[in-house]
């Protein structure tokens, strides 16, 4: 354990003073992980699937257990069932938040109607997750969350290669030459950009980028991701915007 | 008959009798008393009157003939039936003339008025106008209250002009007689209301509990008693029959979803199973079962995918209201939804149209709204791309009076029968003619949900070619 906290380290380190990081550092970086989860099959098999992505998962088998360890591990993202035995998901989320724990929480929940994810982020959750997932996309949202916990929200210019937003002028240029982009386009690369290195799924694009929660059947996304890359891309050197088979997109340099 | 009684002593009914019966007597036992101390005091004014003028008229009589004629004028006043008291005395007290035997020491002691009522006895009292047993027994010992006016003549003789207060206390003994008599009859009603209120409350009770029994014993389609007097026992049974009703409405629907559930996810879970099987059957390379796996997990999540919109169709349907309400403007979310699926229109050929003419202003949950257009856009899309030459979608959001009509029209083959144009928003129901598309067929019926949540409904129109589909928002307000 004391040989994960020293890598730790050295990454958070490492990624304050490089504002404009290269993806792959962080994308690789071993975050980790506590689970929270009464089911044991679904655990181990979460335990298992975070370790072959370079990750390290504990479990907690039940409310009270998940909010001791939480409280006094050093974890970097927290997965949280959200009905768990002796105490509920967001009673051990609520818990930590009031004892100024603000490790990133993702809640996973077999309810999913719109307000049982607003109750589950206003008790301090950061992320929400539907029961079944796939493992890519929790995968893809933690590591997103763990992300939060840098210094990415305060930049003003993401560069990614030699493509470069800014935030404040709203201006995209790539090798120098401005790109003109609609505002829902910059939207989105300034969301693949504030994660680029990582896997960004669909339903994050749709809920981050069109504040949707709903599942848009057809190829919507894509279509829209797509028209992104022809813009970014075309007449440029080489693709930066990359799909990831069965999981989503991921931009990240060369 | 026992416990009925302590039945209907317990009602509420039986406890706002006593209640009110408290109440009403003290409330009459204050009046009562206030009216008569009124009274009593008019009384003794009046009679203080009567004595003043007597003793104006007796100082006249002084007047012209002294002492004679006062104690003549006396006496013949004191022969008057119902007659004043009337009194001389010496300056010792000793009585000297007048109609009154002896009286309460200490009386002629002081001049002016005597404050207090004071007991005297009358001369011939035994021939006065009582009765046999007043006359032998009572009679000479008897005692009258009175007030009276004492003063000195000039040679300090003493004179008392009194009258019997007799009257303002038969009126104290009339009025008190009535008080008790009206305790009475109020007692006695209160009993009677008491008796019969409390019995019929009982018995409309024990109705309501019967049927209810009855429900609760299993026969759903049971009702409360309503008798028809619109009284708040119908209103109660009332309510608790819609609630039945409701609640009757909910359990069917539940036994529809589980019905349709099983019906629509067994086929795919047999499908699903059968593939799985056929795989290890026939030992396949590795690529091979790669492809089953991930058209099975494909399989699995479209599944997944058809179980959630039921879910959520029926806790729509069902009025499950916890949902986020706030302010939407319905232009936004044609707005954004147009945005949405522009690209994917465009990519088949299809040109997304959409014109707003105001915002319009509704309460209910953007997700939502969003989800069910989008469906439909969705929908819109899928059939009229490749149908005709400009296969074209127009969204369009106005008003219609008081609703704000968000409609999406498109140019393909529309749903030209009646009937199936009813049925298209049924749950699970494809059109012959949808069935090569792709979609969980539960699309519209989950727009047709989201509008009765919002209060509105879902039109189905046929165009000339295609098809309208409108939601419609009642009492939206518009906002240019």
């Amino acid at each position: 354990m004391s040989c994960c906290r020293t890598v730790f380290g050295r990454r958070r380190e490492s990624m304050l003073t490089e504002p404009a990081q290269t993806a792959d550092s962080a994308y690789k970086a071993p975050m980790k992980i506590l689970l929270v989860e009464d089911d044991r099959e679904a655990a181990e098999y979460l335990q298992k699937a975070f370790a072959e992505a370079g990750h390290t998962a504990h479990v907690a088998a039940d409310g009270e257990s998940g909010f001791l360890l939480a409280d006094s591990g050093d974890y970097d993202v927290l997965v949280v069932d959200r009905m768990l035995p002796r105490r509920d998901g967001l009673s051990l989320i609520a818990g930590l938040r009031s004892r100024g724990n603000t490790t990133p929480a993702l809640i996973l929940s077999a309810l999913g109607a719109v307000d049982d994810r607003v109750t589950g982020l206003r008790a301090g959750g950061d992320d929400y997750l539907t029961k079944p997932y796939a493992f890519s996309e929790l995968l893809a949202r933690v590591e997103v969350l763990n992300r939060r916990a840098s210094a990415k929200e305060v930049e003003t210019v993401y560069r990614v290669g030699d493509l470069e937003l800014d935030r404040l002028s709203h201006v995209v240029r790539r090798g120098g030459r401005e790109i003109v982009l609609q505002p829902r386009e910059f939207r989105l690369l300034e969301y693949l950009m504030r994660h680029a290195g990582q896997v960004v799924t669909r339903t994050m694009l749709l809920e981050n980028v069109w504040d949707y929660h709903f599942d848009p059947q057809t190829n919507v996304i894509d279509v829209h991701v797509s028209r992104l890359r022809a813009k970014i891309e075309k007449g440029f050197d080489g693709p930066v915007l990359h799909t990831v088979r069965g999981a989503g997109y991921m931009l990240k340099a060369g | 008959m026992q416990r009925r009684l302590s039945a209907i002593l317990k009602t509420t009914a039986a406890r706002l009798s006593a209640l009110y019966l408290l109440l009403f007597a003290v409330c009459a036992v204050v009046l009562v008393i206030y009216m008569t101390s009124l009274s009593v005091r008019m009384l003794t004014a009046q009679t203080m009157d009567t004595i003043n003028e007597e003793v104006q008229d007796l100082a006249r009589a002084y007047e012209r003939g002294g002492l004679p004629l006062l104690a003549r004028y006396i006496e013949l006043r004191s022969r008057q039936p119902g007659a004043n008291l009337y009194l001389i005395a010496d300056s010792d007290g000793r009585i000297l003339a007048g109609n009154v035997q002896s009286l309460e020491p200490g009386v002629l002691a002081t001049d002016g008025w005597t404050t207090r009522p004071f007991t005297y006895t009358r001369y011939g009292e035994t021939a006065g106008r009582g009765g046999l047993l007043q006359r032998t027994q009572v009679a000479p010992l008897q005692s009258h209250a009175a007030i009276a006016l004492v003063f000195r003549l000039p040679n300090q003789m003493i004179v008392l002009v009194g009258r019997d207060l007799g009257e303002p206390e038969r009126f104290r003994v009339v009025v008190r007689n009535a008080l008790m008599a009206a305790f009475g009859m109020m007692g006695l009603g209160a009993l009677a209301i008491w008796f019969f209120v409390g019995r019929r409350a009982l018995k409309r009770i024990d109705d309501v509990s019967a049927a209810s029994l009855r429900i609760m014993g299993g026969d759903l389609s049971g009702r409360l008693p309503v008798s028809g007097a619109g009284d708040e026992f119908d209103r109660l049974s009332e309510n608790l029959n819609v609630m039945l009703a409701r609640i009757g409405d909910l359990n069917e629907g539940l036994k529809q979803v589980s019905d349709n559930i099983a019906h629509d996810l067994k086929t795919p879970l047999t499908r699903l199973r059968n593939r799985a099987e056929a795989t290890l059957n026939s030992a396949p390379s590795p690529t091979e079962y790669r492809a089953a796996l991930e058209s099975m997990i494909a399989e699995s999540d479209q599944l997944i995918r058809t179980f959630n919109a039921i879910l959520m169709i029926s806790r729509l349907e069902a009025g499950y209201s916890a949902e986020q309400v706030v302010k939407v403007d319905l232009a936004e979310a044609v707005r954004d939804v147009a945005e949405l699926y522009e690209p994917a229109a465009d990519e088949v050929g299809v040109t997304l149209e959409t014109t707003i003419d105001a915002a319009h202003i509704v309460t209910g949950n953007r997700e939502l709204i969003g989800q069910a257009l989008s469906n439909i856009v969705d929908n819109a899309i899928k059939y009229s791309a490749g149908a005709s030459e400009n296969p074209l979608v127009k969204v369009a959001l106005a008003r219609r009076g008081n609703d704000a009509v968000l409609s999406v029209s498109d140019n393909g083959p529309g749903i030209p029968d009646p009937q199936d144009r009813e049925r298209a928003t049924e749950r699970f129901v494809r059109l012959e003619k949808s069935r090569s598309q792709p979609g969980s067929g539960l699309g519209l019926s989950l727009a047709k949900a989201v509008m009765k949540f919002h209060g509105g409904r879902l039109d189905l129109v046929s165009g000339d070619p295609g098809l309208t589909v409108s939601m419609v928002f009642h009492e939206a307000r518009g906002e240019s």
